[in-house]
């Protein structure tokens, strides 16, 4: 058999009929994840054609992107603020019981962004096809699955029939040597990424990370740059399954036991692309070159180091507008400007390391004077681990508003939002005009850089303060 | 859904590259659960004022924007989310057809499953578009070509089976549900 690659043997492994010149290929979905907002008009789909959801047993539900972060609303008597919101959350639950899916609801302690959900619970395994209603599903790519996000109508194709119709994309290859140094995260390095190849050099492709220095990733922040994949345009982001994926799955709940994992690991250990296997393209980038990123403009690929400065070279009207937007002048350096929102969290940046991360610059010190910042665990379970390590105090006592999980500030559907015209500094993934609230200038960090913000009132280098 | 065979309209221009699916229809209209009536929030933060008042200056509130069904716009538009509701919106609005050098992949998917032709043309024939907006194109789903008003015709790429279900008015569920036999195959043999 000639030498595979990663996406190659998972893509072949879940043809139920190859795609033809006439027709697109029959793929099976091993595990569909769903939310809230994007599945409300394929359940209705279900019911005008009287049809079941076919495999309950590969589908589960949570809530993320409209529920409450306010602890009254969630578990208390306030009724959630936002009336469509409300709506929305209460439509899955009803549609979660009339199709007989299994849900994590507003108060499970299992519930939380669909896409820190899948890979803590275990659900999330390597070789699996993984699809749900969101272009984040890129993130469970780090687990060495092929996973991407869907639009609704195919949302309910998957419910009807546990399978997609696809055409095979292509594969690019994106080699990291070296290290990333002290202070440069997981976020840095999937921001000069997309800096790199630009927002749309992804296009109809599957990413797959490799190198020294992605196998010196930690599985959070593997996820972290699988999350950001589409940002580059490509659906999917993958990342070989190694000893550390073994370790991560070991002892989750959703994990096969006994000889079923046996057997699944022997598998997971053969999906890493054969030596030799050709990628479509191939990009190299260097960690130990990196420092920590910033964007400046009104989408992920205008990015810069964090001591640069705007470029002032180009004669575009669009890169013109977006600056306007932004309030920023070509030539400005970016250190020193000032901050009025932080928020970390978000399936890129919501997990425990990633608030570790965030608590070892806020430990002892406070979040400045006029700053307002959010911190908003990726889970339940990440909420409960913080708060066992104590993280949740360092947070409070430096002066940030301490949350229960959900998507919250990174799209503001559930009224966490960034007022007008202001400035934040966020862990989350896009800096789309208006993404954050109407008007909002959105900066997308690490938590490392995030928090320096918070505590600094402007743009700060977080070596500075580490 | 109606079939698709042919369109002739006048053009809407938006010249940004990377038009999000943000701006198509932002993040606090998504809490609906029906389809309908989301026209109404296209590009909402482009098109309205704070206070509701459509801006004067928008290419949609334009009084030669009225009725066009084809939107010329930037490279690589409908990046970002994955929401569904950015084809729905333009549907609904009355577009059956974007044009640009390059469609992100989840938009186009969407695009073509609610009757919204995703078209690709070459940098030049996509120039000549930008700089002549309100020109009355033919879009030919038949011929998979697109005619200038100089007669001038570029074919444009169409995965085969989506043009089949355009062309027809079929939806892909329908075909899915017909590999079910197939489907039950699959899982017997792989232990899903």
């Amino acid at each position: 058999m000639p030498a595979r690659t990663m996406f190659d043997k998972v893509w072949t492994a879940h043809e139920v009929v190859p795609e033809t010149p006439d027709t697109p290929a029959v793929l099976y979905v091993d595990l569909h994840l769903t939310h809230e907002v994007t599945s409300p008009q394929a359940f209705a789909l279900l019911r005008a054609r009287g049809l079941p959801v076919r495999r309950t047993d590969r589908t589960l539900a949570t809530m993320d992107h409209s529920t409450p972060t306010r602890t009254e609303q969630v578990f208390g008597d306030e009724p959630i603020g936002l009336t469509d919101a409300a709506r929305q959350v209460h439509q899955l639950e009803e549609n979660a019981k009339e199709f007989a899916v299994e849900l994590f609801g507003l108060r499970d302690p299992r519930r939380g962004i669909v896409h820190v959900i899948g890979p803590e619970q275990g659900a999330t395994q390597p070789g699996m096809t993984i699809v749900c209603g969101d272009s984040h599903t890129s993130t469970h790519g780090a687990l060495g699955a092929l996973a991407f996000g869907i639009g609704t109508t195919e949302v309910g194709h998957v419910l009807a029939t546990q399978c997609l119709l696809q055409r095979k994309p292509k594969t690019l290859a994106v080699e990291v040597g070296g290290r990333l140094g002290a202070g440069v995260t997981a976020k840095d390095l999937i921001l000069a990424i997309i800096g790199k190849i630009g927002v749309s050099g992804g296009t109809g492709h599957v990413l797959e990370y490799r190198g020294p220095a992605i196998s010196a990733l930690s599985m959070a922040e593997r996820m972290t740059v699988c999350n950001m994949s589409i940002e580059a345009g490509a659906r999917a982001g993958m990342i070989a399954p190694d000893e550390l994926t073994l370790e991560y799955l070991a002892g989750r709940p959703r994990r096969p036991r006994g000889a079923d994992w046996d057997a699944a690991v022997a598998g997971w250990r053969s999906l890493a692309t054969d030596p030799g296997a050709a990628f479509d393209s191939r990009v190299e980038i260097d960690a130990s070159a990196l420092e920590p990123m910033i964007t400046y403009g009104t989408n992920p690929g205008m990015v810069l180091p964090i001591g640069g400065a705007i470029p002032s070279d180009r004669d575009d009207p669009v890169f013109e507008r977006a600056l306007a937007y932004m309030g920023f002048r070509p030539g400005e350096p970016m250190l020193g400007k000032r901050v009025d929102v932080v928020f970390v969290g978000s399936c890129t940046n919501g997990r425990l390391e990633d608030l570790q991360a965030t608590a070892q610059i806020l430990r002892g010190r406070r979040v400045a004077p006029g700053v307002r910042m959010l911190v908003v665990p990726g889970s339940q379970e990440v909420k409960r681990e913080a708060e066992a390590l104590g993280l949740a105090e360092v947070f409070r006592a430096a002066g940030a508003e301490w949350r229960e999980s959900g998507c919250s500030m990174c799209l503001g559907m559930n009224g966490d939002t960034v007022p007008a015209g202001a400035t934040s500094v966020s862990t989350s993934n896009r800096n789309f005009e208006g993404r954050q609230g109407v008007g909002a200038r959105t900066l997308l960090a690490s938590p490392y850089t995030a928090a320096a913000c918070a505590v600094a009132g402007k743009i700060t280098d977080p070596r500075d303060l580490l | 859904m109606e079939p698709i065979k042919r369109l002739r309209s006048t053009t809407v221009v938006m010249p940004s590259t990377n038009i999000d699916t943000d701006q198509i229809i932002p993040a606090r209209y998504l809490t609906v659960t029906t389809k309908t009536g989301l026209g109404q929030a296209l590009f909402a933060d482009l098109r309205y004022a704070s206070d509701g008042t459509p801006k004067p200056e928008f290419v949609l509130n334009r009084p030669e924007a009225a009725g066009s069904q084809i939107l010329v716009a930037g490279h690589n538009f409908g990046c970002g989310s994955s929401r569904e509701h950015a084809p729905w919106a333009l549907v609904d609005y009355g577009f059956r057809a974007v044009v640009s050098t390059a469609i992100a992949d989840i938009f186009k998917s969407n695009a073509l499953k609610n009757g919204l032709l995703p078209v690709i043309v070459d940098p030049t024939t996509h120039r000549w578009l930008l700089e002549h907006p309100g020109a009355l194109v033919t879009i030919d789903l038949e011929a998979t070509e697109l005619a200038l008003p100089d007669g001038h015709r570029v074919a444009f790429p169409i995965d085969g089976f989506a043009r089949h279900c355009l062309l027809h008015g079929v939806d892909e569920l329908g075909y899915l549900l017909s590999q079910l036999p197939a489907i039950e195959r699959y899982e017997a043999a792989h232990g899903r």
